[in-house]
């Protein structure tokens, strides 16, 4: 067992780099569980190499293998189905990997009290098709296909939903979660209605697995709309799809989602998502119709891209942020820098790429300075690590001070996720 | 240290407790204008309690600072001397969240009360901690905006105490609660640094600090300036009243409105004793003979409010109403508002002591939960009246009693705690807007398991490890913070006392 002397040094050091060697805490490991397997090519975090994976089938089991871990002084990576390991700045040492794919279960849709209750490792799909069933919805989006709740979790990943229900932090109402001293805790619970104690959910959300490993989650419901459907319009201009963006938004049309398409190679496209009963829709589809002018039309089915984030292999993907008037400054520099965007307008939360490694820093520097301008940020989501490595990824972050005091408290030792996280935590 | 019995009482304070409260009152004294820091007795005695007045401490010192500067330069001088502080808004809280410290200060925001930005085009407003609610959204109307969360006191409740207790209201059902819609905040640590924490933007990088902050109840620190999201006036919105014969009938017609897929912006519900406390209170004219009623409110787009009322109108009558009035104009809905509004301080008619209690339950568990109330309530002869958030199963139960009648007052106690109890035992909480404050702290523990509330204090630990900042509220045992990384240094003189234990 590492003594709490030998664990400040680890922490001091930033990484797990002088745990002892494997064989000496394999055994451990699995022993503490029964699925251990060595890691593969294809377990690299990042590029990173782990020396095992683990596949625990329960909460208790994950708390087994972190207590062994803890015990070793191992560093872990947390997984779901690694749909988003390139997220975050790749970590700076992984011992072990703990896949909570095993913990794929819905464990209750209550239908009669819009919640549902799930494990971590269950693919949000699956998710949402139980749901389906029952005529309701966990209003969030699949932005990157075949992912888990975990995993959703931990990066915020939304889409352009997020207009009408909010982000996962809106949805999520209780959690439970191993520490790095495997030690199980929850907060919240399965009403949507509840202020007892701190929100740690909510801390969670969006952490990469720095603070502690998710194992269930339970997170209120809306009703599955009778109908969808899309209102587009081609623009070209940065300022006219400002302006057309907030026509809806001040409308009373009541949007589930107002995407901007904006390839650098134009034209662009403002989309508007309304939801809900078959006459209201068709009403309010006009109403928006209207606004966006006689170009646009509307249709049954999603645009292309709806949706998805605009990046695919090697491409570095940005999340940039501001206030709803800073939308056609955003997409100006956006355009300028050589950036496909592709996000929700009507929040103010938008996705970009940039194909070519080299004018990745000018186009993070350009479209940061932006999106500051408009009270946001720019932060490189998601790209090859040598890209990351080349770039201030996180920005300016207020208050790190106070959030390397959260991870202290929660990870001592620094062993979850090491380094991939903001100001390195 | 502070009784929980109701009654609070102050041991003399330590010798260096006083030096620290002398050396805090000078600086206060320094920076404030002199009716800005009190310390008199007599005026101390305004600020001995919140909106749960049966808890009643003396402050040794209240400051009101005009403005952020002065505030956190108030919490520093606290943190350099350790004196606990406490913050208060408007004073209006239910869980004594705001009950004063017997060593500590005050730190009331009610001058801080500035709309800083109106900003419609971007959806936010950045107002200091002393905002009224209503005045918020009064201020947005005249754009089409609102602010959503709509506590029944939000009259005179201020913003920064809804920041602090995470608060709700009548139309969470549909709008959700205050960190639905707070984005970021000026924040004073326990130790005095201002902090910007979240951003105008969503999605600051980082730790969403702010969603630990939110509903904390003032022990992580106090909240000086906070951007929030205003929303869009509906299109249309149409209020309904209607009356059943029973609380069954009308628990019903909620779940068959739930099922039918309708998000009413707001469900309500209010039982005879209710109705005829409001009744008496504020003559609201509600059905005559009804068991039950409820109130529901639809908004949105004018079509889907049409085609919803249809549907709700049908759902009520085929669970049993015996009338509904529909009003569309704002005089016509303030009117069935008023008696569901006004219910809380009605109940004052028709009993001279009540305890309101705050527990949630899923929403199918009401009919049951509601059966076991009245068994209750008839077992142990102690009237309760049922006021409630129907659609997201947030009860208020009050809790009648004549404090002059010994024992009655202990009667009722044990019966809201039994009400408590049910709320647990149906995989509820404790409480769903009111917060648990110094209230049901000691309730903590059944909602929770050592290692829940442990995992809590750590992020407690993180921004307050003197437990300086509203110390004693939230969590039933005062705990000390190891240093980090948890290397231990002997046991702390507390500990050894038996008064705390380490974390």
């Amino acid at each position: 067992m590492t003594s709490p002397e030998a664990s400040t040094e680890l922490s001091e050091g930033g990484s797990a780099g002088t745990a002892p060697a494997p064989d000496t805490w394999a055994a451990a490991i699995r022993s503490a569980c029964s699925d251990v397997r060595e890691a593969e090519d294809s377990d690299l975090v990042d590029g990173v190499a782990p020396s095992l994976v683990a596949r625990p089938a329960s909460t208790e089991q994950v708390s087994e293998v972190l207590r062994a871990a803890a015990a070793h002084g191992l560093s872990v990576v947390p997984r779901g189905r690694g749909t988003k390991m390139s997220w975050g700045m790749p970590p700076t040492s992984v011992d072990l990997v703990v896949d909570v794919s095993a913990m794929d279960r819905v464990l209750e849709h209550a239908a009669g009290d819009l919640i549902v209750s799930t494990q971590a490792g269950a693919r949000l799909r699956d998710v949402q098709q139980t749901l389906a069933a029952g005529g309701q919805q966990l209003a969030v989006d699949e932005t990157v296909d075949g992912g888990t709740i975990g995993g959703a979790l931990a990066t915020n990943a939304t889409g352009p939903r997020r207009l009408f229900a909010g982000s996962w932090r809106d949805l999520l109402i209780g959690i439970t979660v191993v520490r790095a001293d495997g030690v199980v805790a929850k907060a919240g619970g399965r009403v949507v209605k509840n202020v007892a104690g701190y929100d740690i959910g909510k801390l969670m959300i969006g952490s990469l697995g720095t603070l502690a490993v998710v194992t269930e989650a339970i997170f209120r419901l809306h009703p599955l709309p009778e109908t969808q459907q899309w209102v587009t319009v081609p623009v070209d201009d940065p300022q006219d799809a400002l302006r057309l963006v907030q026509s809806v938004v001040h409308s009373q049309a009541v949007p589930t989602g107002i995407e901007v398409d904006w390839p650098v190679t134009g034209p662009g496209s403002v989309s508007v998502l309304l939801a809900g009963k078959a006459d209201g829709v068709a009403g309010r589809a006009r109403t928006v119709g209207e606004l966006l002018g006689a170009t646009s039309s509307a249709a049954g089915d999603r645009p292309a891209g709806w949706g998805s984030y605009p990046w695919g292999d090697g491409r570095t993907g940005l999340k940039l942020t501001f206030v709803l008037t800073g939308l056609g400054d955003v997409l100006a520099a956006a355009r300028e820098t050589g950036a496909d965007l592709r996000g929700s307008g009507g929040t103010g939360v938008v996705y970009a790429s940039v194909a070519d490694p080299d004018r990745v820093p000018a186009a993070v520097e350009r479209l940061r300075a932006v999106c500051a301008r408009h009270r946001g940020s720019t932060v490189v989501v998601d790209g090859p690590p040598t890209v990351k490595r080349s770039v201030d990824v996180w920005g300016p972050v207020p208050a790190l001070d106070l959030m390397r005091r959260v991870k202290d408290r929660f990870d001592p030792e620094h062993r979850l996720s090491p380094g991939r996280f903001v100001g390195g935590i | 240290m502070q009784t929980l019995d109701g009654i609070a009482v102050a041991e003399p304070p330590s010798e260096g407790a006083v030096d620290g409260l002398a050396a805090v009152e000078r600086r206060a004294r320094e920076l404030i204008r002199p009716e800005g820091v009190i310390s008199d007795h007599m005026r101390l005695r305004t600020y001995e309690c919140d909106g749960l007045a049966h808890y009643r401490v003396r402050p040794a010192l209240v400051v009101i600072p005009d403005d952020a500067e002065q505030l956190a330069a108030v919490v520093r001088a606290c943190a350099e001397h350790q004196v606990p502080f406490v913050a208060r808004g408007s004073g209006t809280g239910l869980s004594g969240g705001a009950l004063p410290h017997a060593d500590g200060v005050l730190i009331v925001t009610s001058r801080m009360k500035t709309i800083r930005e109106l900003r419609p085009q971007d959806q936010r407003a950045v107002v200091d901690p002393g905002v009224i609610n209503l005045d918020l959204t009064r201020a947005a109307t005249p754009h089409g905006y609102y602010y959503a969360p709509d506590p029944s006191s939000q009259q005179v409740c201020s913003i920064g105490g809804n920041v602090a207790e995470n608060s709700g209201g009548a139309h969470c059902l549909k709008y959700g609660f205050t960190t639905n819609h707070v984005l970021a905040a000026e924040f004073v640590t326990p130790q005095g640094d201002v902090l910007q924490i979240g951003s105008a933007a969503p999605d600051a990088p980082g730790y969403d600090l702010l969603g630990a902050v939110v509903g904390s109840e003032g022990t992580l620190g106090i909240v000086t300036s906070t951007t929030v999201r205003l929303v869009r006036l509906p299109e249309e919105v149409r209020t309904i009243l209607v009356g059943f014969e029973s609380t069954d009938q009308a628990g019903a017609a909620t779940s068959a409105i739930i099922s039918a897929g309708i998000v009413p912006a707001a469900i309500e519900m209010m039982d005879a004793l209710a109705i005829e406390a409001a009744e008496a209170a504020v003559q609201c004219n509600y059905p005559a003979g009804a068991g039950a009623v409820l109130v529901i409110e639809l908004d949105g787009a004018g079509v889907e409010v049409g085609q919803e009322y249809d549907e709700v109108e049908r759902l009520c009558r085929e669970n049993g109403s015996f009338e509904q009035r529909l009003a569309t104009d704002p005089v016509e809905r303030a009117l069935i508002w008023k008696g569901r509004k006004s219910a809380f301080a009605a109940v004052g008619r028709i009993s001279p002591d009540y305890i309101v209690q705050d527990g949630v339950i899923p929403r199918t568990a009401l009919p049951e939960v509601l059966k076991a109330i009245a068994e209750v309530s008839e077992r142990s002869g102690v009237r309760v009246a049922n006021v409630f958030h129907a659609g997201d199963g947030n009860l208020h139960p009050l809790v009648l009693f004549d404090d002059s009648v010994e024992g009655a007052g202990e009667a009722a106690e044990k019966v809201s705690g039994a009400i408590l109890d049910l709320c647990i035992g149906h995989g509820g909480s404790i409480t769903g807007e009111h917060g648990v404050g110094i209230d049901k702290a000691a309730y903590m523990p059944r909602m929770y398991n050592d290692d829940d509330l442990d995992t809590m204090q750590l992020v407690r630990c993180a921004f307050d490890p003197d437990t300086i900042s509203n110390p004693g509220k939230v969590f039933p045992t005062p705990r000390l913070c190891g240093e980090v990384p948890g290397r231990h240094k002997g046991a702390h003189p507390l500990q050894e006392a038996g008064v705390a234990e380490v974390f």
